[in-house]
């Protein structure tokens, strides 16, 4: 679902918002104990960090036993991509293509 | 401070390759062997020449700019209503090539507050991009 660019930004205008979602990012699924031992914040204020992340579209929860799992939704981030980011991917892979033709190739 | 409705971005792509930068001259040349990499295309190595790049998402109007065998290579790139230039520079280095791909576009599609999350949080993005990239 579209959402708008502003509310992306404000959401991750927070610096220990934008890091709790940058470690979900890097490192996949985790509770909120994990995540507070790792933000040097108190566990309400993740949470309502987390709460802040959800309403935007950037993490999905998952409620296992009295354990809430929280995943990061990166997708949710397209509307800020612009072509730069694109292309800078597209060219990317181009070029591990081009290594791999090179090495195909007499010298 | 306005800015002008279109504004110039441009990509830097770099790397090392432990290849020789006529062999690479030849992979960014010979129209057989661009197809291996980049596009089906019918690029010839003569300034003006007009050609385009074939994919499945559409087709690149291009044109060389300039040419010099072995060094450098631009051309214009013109897909999805976004105008650029791509510009190949080849460097010899002691183990191969460093191979440097700068794209220089114009375009109107974008946030200033975009513009100043990418220079405030260059480190987020550049991790952001990456998963992304990833991503399908």
């Amino acid at each position: 679902m579209a959402r708008s660019p502003d509310l992306l930004f404000r959401t991750l205008a927070d610096p220990t918002r934008r890091a709790i979602f940058e470690g979900l990012c890097r490192q996949g699924e985790q509770t909120v104990g994990a995540l507070t031992a790792k933000a040097g914040v108190s566990q309400p204020a993740v949470s309502k960090h987390l709460g802040v992340l959800k309403q935007a579209g950037l993490v999905r929860e998952r409620h296992e036993g009295r354990q809430t799992h929280y995943r990061a939704q990166p997708k949710a981030l397209v509307p800020l991509l612009d072509w730069t980011s694109r292309m800078a991917a597209f060219w990317e892979s181009r070029f591990d293509d081009l290594d791999n033709l090179l090495n195909r190739m007499d010298q | 401070m306005t800015k002008a409705a279109s504004e110039t971005r441009t990509v830097v792509v770099e790397r090392e390759f432990a290849h020789p930068p006529e062999k690479l001259w030849r992979a960014l040349t010979q129209p057989h062997l661009i197809a291996e990499w980049l596009m089906k295309n019918d690029f010839a190595p003569k300034v003006d020449h007009r050609f385009k790049l074939e994919a499945d998402w559409g087709v690149v109007d291009c044109q060389v700019v300039t040419i010099e065998p072995n060094k450098t290579l631009s051309y214009s790139w013109a897909a999805l209503g976004l105008d650029s230039v791509v510009t190949w520079t080849l460097t010899p280095t002691a183990t191969g090539t460093h191979l440097r791909m700068e794209q220089t576009g114009f375009t109107a599609d974008q946030t200033r507050a975009y513009q100043g999350a990418r220079y405030g949080w260059p480190k987020f993005f550049d991790g952001l991009e990456q998963t992304l990239a990833g991503l399908d």
